[in-house]
């Protein structure tokens, strides 16, 4: 818990247009990306934002449809805030917090049309592959949505299948193929979450300055044509919003987006170039 | 057909690769990650520090809590995360495996809290589980009396081994289930005994050379964290 | 070999520190015929004491240290303060300067509030504070940010007689309140200049290894000016 007299002073420096260390109001902390954290996961990624720490695994299986949607996959998202990350985080029921992040982060991947469900179906009403996307924090210093979300991203894109034989109808886990998940890359959703503090916006917080701010805006974006659209939103917090302010956090998420997005793209290529570097031995 | 040669060509009595390292969750007053082959788990601790509710508090010595979790990604088929009876047995050995060594007297009406987390499983989890939190407490400046090393034992038809992975867990001779797995965790200094589990069939004389191929893991594993936390800066 | 002198070894919990021919001083202990250490930390031999240095860990309170505090609660008796360690501290109403009726208690000191106080008694399980001092150093904070750090590493942010503090002092034009328990209290100006004093401290904190910290922290606090 970030101290009163601390708040304070974060609050008078933000509300100066400032940050609480000296970042522009915009700017993203570094980020760390190392792949494969767990190597009995189809995709698995750590991602660094600062000291801000998460781990995300993606896990496979296979199960019958939703009767609504015979010929799809299923995808499940889960976010634990491990009490290892914090001292602030407990153990018992998924804590609210929690469970808004996962729900904030599925929709953006299952409304922007990033991962092709119908491409998951084995057999129509039957059998369909299931993506579990699961998100743990190890260490908290504020912005675990766009944290979890990044390396949920991260995590998909790199994932490969596991083994299925069709007749049998059994995974053989821990052994992969080459097939990568059946995702429409340029409809990839970036999530980026905006906060308010007095008048002033801003993104990436550390958990001292996420503890002074009044409320958040989280924006998904992703590009499928020439026009950025918006898959998820959500407000967050007891602040209220004028027109204006959601028109500008609009439109600096476009270009927070084209960041963040280049940001993957770098990463997931030098996944893949190693990843045929150990192929070739 | 003996187990002569082992699956993944180790000699009987050597480990798998090994690393650690100490200071990987900025948050807690002590951490660690040890990677024994495929298995690596990291541990935190939060403490010592005031016991809530009161009346959970000792006057006499302070409260070892261990939590020991396996991430749903850290193994093949997902599991649900949360706590099982598994993972819930595991902490309680495993905190009667620390709890020898931690010198709890000195601070009495405290708790001390070890969050065990897995991130990747092939066997040996709660003994990696042990050596990440061993280094977890000597980080978080918890007087100790001794370090603590953990190990799993097998025996694969007739043939003793170190460090088994889960190929080996899982061994067979004429179809039939042929391994025995016994977890044990030894103190670094008087060599005394704090976690024995086994499952399977071991023929009572060979409980001594399977205690002593402990012995001799744990000695190997010390170094490793003794190493490690050297390190610290 | 030379470098011994200068690198001092890290040891660790259950290492053999010495023989039974020395006494067996802070965190250390008697096993068998040997002196081993119980905490991660760096070994301290004087003619026949030998002790361990502890590196890490929550704070233990002393007798006498001047800590930072947070209140978390008030009784009628006086105020519940978290000092970081591992007991609840309390401050006893009459430990507080002047007179103040159980109805003002609130408007002294409230829930949230943080205190630059000092330990008048520690017990077993218990650590009683005081606000009481001659030249009113002890007080309630108002203003500033709150730099937290290793409690081990608190001497080096202070320095030789104070030298460390005073730089940052100077360099930063800010007052710097240092607290034995790892609570650093920096008030100035404008919150850029504690800004500015956290950074410093920081630094300091990651980099109490290296040799010639003093030269180092002059550079950082050069660079800092530059960028400016």
């Amino acid at each position: 818990m970030t101290y009163k007299i601390t708040k304070k002073s974060a609050l008078k420096i933000l509300a100066a247009g400032k940050r609480f260390d000296s970042r522009g109001m915009f700017e993203n902390r570094n980020i760390e990306v190392k792949f494969g954290v767990s190597n009995k996961a189809e995709g698995s990624v750590m991602v660094k934002m600062g000291n801000t720490q998460v781990a995300c695994g993606i896990k496979m299986g296979v199960s019958t449809p939703y009767t609504d949607h015979e010929n799809e996959g299923t995808m499940m998202t889960s976010m634990e805030l491990l009490p290892l990350a914090s001292p602030n985080f407990e153990y018992g029921q998924p804590s609210i917090e929690s469970v808004e992040s996962a729900r904030i982060i599925d929709r953006g991947i299952r409304e922007s049309g990033f991962i092709d469900f119908k491409k998951l179906c084995i057999k129509e009403g039957e059998k369909v592959w299931s993506i579990f996307v699961d998100i743990a924090v190890i260490n908290d210093d504020g912005n675990l949505i766009d944290a979890g979300s990044l390396a949920a991203l991260l995590a998909l894109l790199t994932a490969r299948k596991p083994v299925y034989d069709e007749k049998t109808e059994k995974i053989s886990f821990g052994e992969f193929t080459d097939d990568a998940l059946p995702l429409n890359k340029d409809k990839m959703p970036v999530t980026m979450t905006f906060f308010k503090v007095d008048d002033h916006m801003l993104v990436d917080p550390t958990r001292e300055e996420e503890d002074v701010c009044d409320g958040r805006l989280t924006v998904e974006i992703s590009k499928p044509g020439k026009e950025e659209i918006i898959n998820a939103m959500q407000k967050g917090g007891e602040a209220t919003f004028s027109v204006e302010e959601v028109e500008n956090i609009v439109n600096e998420g476009t270009k927070i987006f084209k960041k963040l997005n280049s940001l993957i793209e770098t990463e997931v290529e030098k996944f893949e170039k190693e990843g045929k570097k150990k192929s070739k031995k | 057909m003996a187990y002569t040669k082992r699956f993944d060509g180790r000699k009987t009595d050597e480990l798998r690769e090994t690393s650690a390292k100490v200071g990987v969750v900025p948050n807690a007053d002590g951490s660690a990650i040890f990677q024994q082959g495929d298995t690596i788990a990291i541990a935190a601790v939060y403490g010592p520090k005031i016991l809530h509710p009161k009346n959970q508090q000792n006057p006499e010595k302070g409260v070892l809590r261990v939590h020991y979790n396996m991430l749903s990604f850290s193994v093949g088929e997902r599991i649900k995360p949360g706590v099982s009876r598994r993972s819930q047995e595991i902490s309680k050995v495993t905190e009667w495996a620390l709890a020898p060594v931690v010198m709890l007297e000195e601070l009495p009406g405290t708790v001390i809290d070890v969050h065990i987390n897995i991130l990747q499983a092939n066997a040996g989890t709660r003994c990696a589980g042990i050596n990440a939190a061993a280094m977890a407490l000597a980080h978080a400046g918890v007087p100790m009396k001794e370090m603590i090393s953990a190990v799993a034992i097998g025996q694969m038809g007739t043939t003793i081994v170190s460090d088994v992975t889960k190929e080996e867990e899982d061994y067979e001779e004429d179809g039939e289930k042929a391994a025995t797995d016994i977890p044990i965790a030894m103190l670094s200094n008087s060599e005394k005994i704090t976690l024995l589990q086994l499952d399977g069939q071991l023929p009572v004389k060979k409980m001594k050379e399977v205690l002593e191929a402990g012995r001799d893991a744990c000695k190997k594993l010390h170094e490793i964290q003794k190493n490690a936390l050297k390190e610290y800066k | 070999m030379t470098e011994k002198k200068e690198k001092r070894e890290i040891v660790i919990p259950g290492e053999i520190i010495a023989s039974e021919e020395f006494l067996p001083g802070d965190w250390t202990m008697k096993q068998g015929k040997n002196i081993i250490s119980t905490r991660l930390g760096i070994v301290e031999k004087s003619d026949k004491l030998v002790k361990v240095i502890p590196l890490s860990g929550v704070y233990i309170p002393r007798y006498g240290n001047v800590v930072i505090g947070e209140v978390k609660d008030i009784t009628t008796a006086g105020w519940v303060v978290d000092v970081k360690g591992p007991y609840q501290a309390f401050l006893p109403l009459r430990e507080c300067p002047g007179f103040v009726e159980v109805s003002e208690m609130e408007n002294v000191y409230g829930i949230g509030d943080l205190l630059v106080t000092k330990i008048f008694n520690v017990g077993r399980t218990s650590v009683d504070l005081t606000m009481k001092s001659r030249d009113r150093s002890l007080n309630k904070i108002r203003e500033g940010t709150i730099v937290t750090v290793n409690p081990h590493r608190v001497p080096r942010v202070i320095g030789k007689e104070g030298s460390m503090i005073t730089l940052i002092k100077n360099a930063t034009k800010t007052n710097i309140t240092v607290g034995q328990n790892g609570l650093i209290w920096v008030s100035g100006e404008k919150v850029e200049s504690e800004l500015a004093a956290k950074k410093i401290i920081e630094f300091i904190v990651e980099n109490t290894t290296a040799d010639g910290l003093t030269e180092k922290v002059e550079k950082f606090i050069k660079d800092l000016e530059d960028k400016k």
